[in-house]
């Protein structure tokens, strides 16, 4: 009985073969079949020959950064010469916004770790924003790929379309920016080179720029030397990491990394005890969650020396305020971390001595060969 | 071409047959689950920073952050054989990626006793080693002995009044002095046999009130935060880690 099922069943395979055979099919897509290739179409059934494929680029990856997870390079998206260094011209050029007066570079200056020194930016027609510009660097390692403070992109590509119309940033339109730089003399060539077509669109723009934010690697600070074996410390930097380490003292590791966690961010999202009563709702208004108001994302602690000012809305304006907040600032609200232990007394009280250490250390974490880099410049 | 076809049908109705007929056990995929529980209510993410808790001592708490890790996981077949099912898993109840686990082998069905360490036993908690589990941030101080952290249990107690406070109820290497550390991991061998098949998964269950009441009744006023440097408190979360963990197969829907 049942091996004559299993027969009338293997039957029924045989028929469902014979006709799946038979069937001429849908009509062909031509288009390049090659995954590798940089303009691969996943659609397409049939290669045209139009396999594209720029110069590698392998992100090399500093000794301190080996400790981590190998840095997040999408697929559809792999770093070239060509795509790289289209990357830093778009990011540098002021051709994306609305009249042609605002690069990214303008609130992501180089010198301060690509951020804007003002607590906000403003747009080209003047209107103010409301929150710090963030800094860039290491984006490849934040594997959640969450993206700006409050999250609300999910990918370094999907965060590059954001900017360019945003009305109080570069407010542009997508279809004029890329008419603009379509009608420029070089971008259609350039573009030609990273994506094999000259014909531009804002995700191949996003893609460039992405390309080059990738290449943004801070590795070589002083802490760094120090970690790896070719530095060392002063005992008030060394004091300084002690109390970052310590849960009765500064306890700024369970959020902000550690010497074997070396980006200096969890790249998660905390109520850091800022205000008691929130009035910008950050992670909040993105999941809807009442429960993540007053979220915002824990900011890498690199390169602080030239990140100035701090927090998501840059409230503070200098290394000694921040740690004062921790210190004895702390604000309660229904959604305070609870890692913010020591809020029901204001903050965890160090000393004066444990804070200027623990400034030292901070400071420590600073790269200037990062902000000094030539590959980072304006090319333009 | 249709001959050949024929031909495989036959075969397999044959392959079948001798797989009936066969007395060899049939091998399945192990997947392993990790679930959470409240004395059997099952804790899910959509219960982070909402359901209200009532622990052994009375308090009312909130959980904002479950994250634990288990190694050395083992299935010991009613026949004596062994199998390492994973060397170490970070379980996060945030992360619905974290809470099954494939390994990627196959085990007879049969019979099983599962055993697992909480956290590393001390040849496995080695500083900085694990690159996943530092990309987590989930080391654990060397000033306290360094490693990682087996649990972080972040949330909020006597939420049903105007003040509530918060907890890091957090486990690693026990700090004696400075210097001086104690390995604080726990062998945990479960006594049940759990059954095994092609219909079922490996449930990894974590009651996480049994923190708070066996043997030790945890009281939060006293041990809230910071515990992670304090040794007494270290102690009395390996005593009670014991009771906190059970296991069992779960159909597949």
């Amino acid at each position: 009985m049942k091996l004559y099922f299993i027969a009338l069943l293997s039957l029924n395979f045989f028929l469902f073969s014979c006709s799946s055979s038979d069937d001429s099919g849908p009509q062909a897509i031509l288009g390049c079949t090659d995954s590798n290739a940089v303009n691969y179409n996943p659609n397409a059934t049939e290669s045209d020959g139009s396999c594209y494929f720029p110069t590698g680029y392998t992100l090399e990856i500093p000794q301190i950064l080996d400790l981590l997870l190998p840095p997040l390079i999408p697929a559809d998206n792999r770093l070239s010469v060509e795509g790289i260094a289209l990357g830093r011209k778009l990011f540098y050029d002021p051709i994306l916004s609305g009249d042609g007066t605002q690069a990214c570079a303008d609130c992501h200056l180089a010198e301060n770790s690509f951020t804007d020194p003002r607590q906000f930016s403003i747009g080209i027609d003047g209107s103010i924003g409301t929150r710090n510009a963030m800094p860039l660097f290491n984006v490849a390692w934040n594997l959640d790929e969450k993206f700006f403070w409050d999250g609300r992109a999910i990918s370094l590509e999907d965060q590059a379309f954001g900017p360019v119309v945003n009305p109080i940033e570069m407010n542009n339109t997508w279809p004029n920016a890329v008419a603009s730089l379509q009608a420029n003399a070089q971008y259609p060539g350039l573009f030609q080179e990273a994506f094999g077509t000259s014909t531009i669109d804002s995700t191949l723009v996003a893609k460039a720029i992405s390309q080059f934010e990738r290449t943004l690697v801070s590795a070589n600070s002083r802490f760094d030397k120090f970690s790896i074996g070719t530095g060392t410390l002063t005992p008030s930097e060394e004091n300084g990491l002690a109390i970052f380490m310590d849960e009765e003292r500064g306890d700024c590791f369970h959020c902000h990394g550690n010497p074997n966690s070396p980006l200096w961010t969890d790249n998660d999202f905390h109520n850091n005890g800022l205000d008691s009563i929130i009035t910008d709702i950050g992670l909040g208004e993105v999941t809807g969650d009442p429960n993540d108001n007053g979220k915002f994302k824990s900011p890498s602690l690199r390169n602080l020396a030239y990140s100035a000012p701090y927090m998501h809305d840059g409230r503070f304006e200098t290394i000694d305020d921040v740690i004062n907040h921790y210190s004895e600032g702390l604000n309660d609200s229904p959604t305070i971390d609870p890692l913010m232990k020591t809020v029901a007394n204001g903050g965890v009280h160090l000393t004066d001595n444990d804070k200027a250490d623990l400034k030292a250390f901070l400071l420590s974490l600073s790269d200037e060969s990062f902000i000094n880099n030539p590959d980072y410049q304006d090319p333009n | 071409m249709k001959k050949i076809v024929f031909l495989l049908a036959i075969s397999f109705a044959f392959i079948s047959c001798n797989s009936d007929d066969d007395s060899t056990p049939v091998n399945v995929d192990l997947v392993l689950n990790f679930t959470q529980n409240w004395d059997g209510t099952n804790v899910r993410s959509s219960d982070i920073d909402n359901t209200v808790y009532t622990n052994e001592m009375g308090h009312e708490l909130k959980i904002a952050r479950l994250r634990y890790l288990v190694s050395n996981i083992t299935l010991t077949h009613s026949d004596g054989t062994v199998y390492n099912a994973s060397d170490y898993n970070l379980i996060d109840l945030s992360d619905s990626t974290s809470l099954t686990y494939d390994t990627g082998m196959q085990i007879p069905e049969g019979a099983y006793t599962v055993s697992f360490v909480h956290g590393f036993n001390e040849a496995d908690n080695i500083d900085a080693e694990y690159n996943d589990l530092n990309t987590a941030g989930w080391n654990w101080p060397t000033m306290l002995g360094g490693g990682y952290h087996f649990l972080q249990f972040d949330g909020m107690y006597n939420v049903n009044t105007v003040t509530p406070m918060p907890f890091n109820f957090h486990n690693g290497t026990a700090r004696v002095s400075t210097d001086v550390f104690e390995q604080n991991f726990v062998n945990i061998t479960l006594q049940n046999t759990i059954n095994i098949s092609a219909t079922s998964v490996v449930d990894i269950q974590m009651n996480i009130s049994e923190w708070f009441k066996n043997p030790n009744t945890w009281d939060l006023e006293v041990y809230d935060t910071p515990l992670m440097p304090n040794y007494t408190a270290q102690k009395l979360m390996q005593e009670n880690a014991a009771t906190v963990y059970s296991a069992d197969t779960i159909l597949i829907p």
